[in-house]
């Protein structure tokens, strides 16, 4: 499984690519693993605020339901739209076409807090 | 935490195990979904061990399970079985069971790994005072189930004897992978196929051998993630979803297993012959027509009512139907095919219609 060395991570296993004043959020390979077959997702719309560790969706397999939590603050942006038909994008390309929300960060040194792709995976292995 | 005999099987196959009812238990092995689809296309293996095997033997064993249980097992043929629950004197379920007649004097009752401690209780009591033993044989049997189209010719390449004059809910006895073993035509997924009752050293030989010689044929390992999605296909009831010990078998839609046309008495009979008259709720089946995935405990509304009317007992998207399914608990007049019903997903409303049971049927 590979992790982006350009992204920063969370312990929640969220990723976020940070361009300007806008970071785009998705999930980990390795947490799409864990979830398993992805067969729905529920996300914020436009507008809405994200509060850095607080529930901001769900995703969920055939099993079971999991809560996806904000890797930082912000507003949303733009959704992406083409999970609600091809929810297992998130699995298959989940650091491309599988990404989550946009949010225009409310306080940019939120991401400084987070992890790079190195510290993440060692906290994987050592999960 | 029990193990299985087939516990370090599962983790040298990659299984994800997850605690199930006292015991370490494999969900999966690669995909849900795969493994679900395995069993409706091709075959599936499952490891069983964890439920409960209670021999029940005696000149009077026919007769006191007839005392003990929904069923009048005193009517099946050796070789035969059916599908039975042990109720309280409430009529509430305390397990379902399949009860199979091995011989005239002897029957295996098999309980959910959940309810295996409270059924034996329950069975060793209601026993006294008959000509009948019980022995619980649950940590010395493994079972090991291959379910699914291909399943009778993949088993029967390593079976000593002609599975094909074997039907649904028969059992015989005969050797797998040259080891004695009762074979039975029963299962939990809606799809033909086999549970195999064996001495708890056998089960790893004849699961290494059933899926190597199988697997060029489709067969894999399957989980209880697979086990639960391809059950709530077929419309069966998971015990501690559907049934509980707050609900008759006529709520649960099972009334047909109370064999209140036996002569003698079972405990439970009286509130179950009321229980039979009219019922508080019914398990009905939901198509979700709307946005979401109903859950165990999701709460069920009349379009647009305030008040919850009901409760979702099980929930998942189908992979078999492509979209989500629901077992759920409500009002008998809110209970009919074709109700436009809600169900609450956090904080939405999601659509749904009563649609009849089972969700899934084999195409025969």
């Amino acid at each position: 499984m590979s992790y982006p060395d350009e992204l920063k991570y969370s312990n929640e296993h969220e990723w976020i690519r940070v361009e300007g004043k806008i970071g785009t959020v998705g999930i980990t390979a390795f947490a799409a693993e864990q979830v398993g077959d992805i067969v729905f997702v529920e996300l914020p719309s436009v507008g809405d605020t994200l509060t850095a560790t607080q529930a901001f969706g769900v995703i969920e397999s055939v099993k079971a339901v999991s809560e996806l939590f904000a890797p930082v603050s912000g507003t949303v942006v733009e959704v992406n739209d083409i999970l609600g038909d091809a929810p297992e994008t998130i699995a298959s390309e989940p650091y491309g076409d599988g990404w989550l929300v946009k949010v225009e960060l409310s306080d940019p040194s939120e991401v400084d807090a987070l992890m790079d792709s190195g510290a993440y995976e060692e906290m994987i292995d050592a999960a | 935490m029990h193990k299985t005999p087939l516990d370090a099987t599962h983790r040298a196959l990659g299984a994800r195990m997850i605690p199930f009812a006292g015991w370490e238990m494999p969900v999966q092995y690669a995909r849900i979904v795969e493994e679900h689809r395995a069993v409706r296309t091709a075959a599936g293996l499952f490891d069983l061990s964890h439920m409960g095997e209670l021999w029940v033997r005696g000149p009077g064993a026919a007769s006191a399970l007839d005392h003990a249980l929904v069923t009048a097992p005193s009517r099946l043929k050796p070789g035969r079985a059916h599908y039975a629950m042990i109720c309280a004197a409430d009529g509430s379920v305390i397990d379902d069971l399949i009860v199979y007649r091995i011989a005239d004097e002897e029957f295996l009752v098999v309980a959910n790994a959940s309810n295996r401690e409270a059924v034996a209780a329950e069975l060793g009591e209601r026993l006294t005072g008959h000509a009948a033993a019980l022995d619980d044989a649950s940590l010395r049997t493994a079972l090991v189930a291959i379910q699914g189209p291909r399943s009778r010719e993949l088993l029967q390449a390593h079976c000593s004897v002609d599975l094909e004059p074997l039907k649904y809910y028969g059992i015989l006895s005969a050797e797998v992978c040259k080891r004695p073993a009762l074979v039975a035509r029963t299962g939990y997924t809606g799809e033909d196929g086999f549970e195999i009752y064996l001495a708890w050293d056998d089960a790893e030989r004849i699961w290494n051998h059933l899926l190597k010689e199988g697997s060029a044929a489709g067969l894999i390992p399957c989980g209880l993630g697979a086990r639960d999605t391809l059950r709530l296909e077929a419309g069966m009831p998971l015990y501690g979803q559907e049934l509980d010990r707050e609900t008759t078998p006529f709520e649960a839609g099972l009334g047909r297993v109370v064999k209140l046309d036996k002569p003698n008495d079972f405990t439970g009979r009286s509130a179950l012959e009321r229980a039979a008259t009219g019922a508080a709720k019914q398990l009905v089946g939901l198509r979700i027509t709307g946005r979401g995935i109903a859950r165990t405990g999701y709460p069920v509304y009349l379009p647009a009512a305030a008040e919850a009317v009901g409760r979702v007992t099980s929930g998942t998207s189908s992979p078999s139907l492509g979209h989500a399914i629901a077992m759920a608990y409500v009002p008998p007049e809110h209970a009919v095919e074709g109700t436009a019903l809600e169900v609450g997903i956090r904080n939405d409303r999601a659509a749904a219609v009563v649609v009849p049971l089972p969700f899934y049927r084999r195409p025969s």
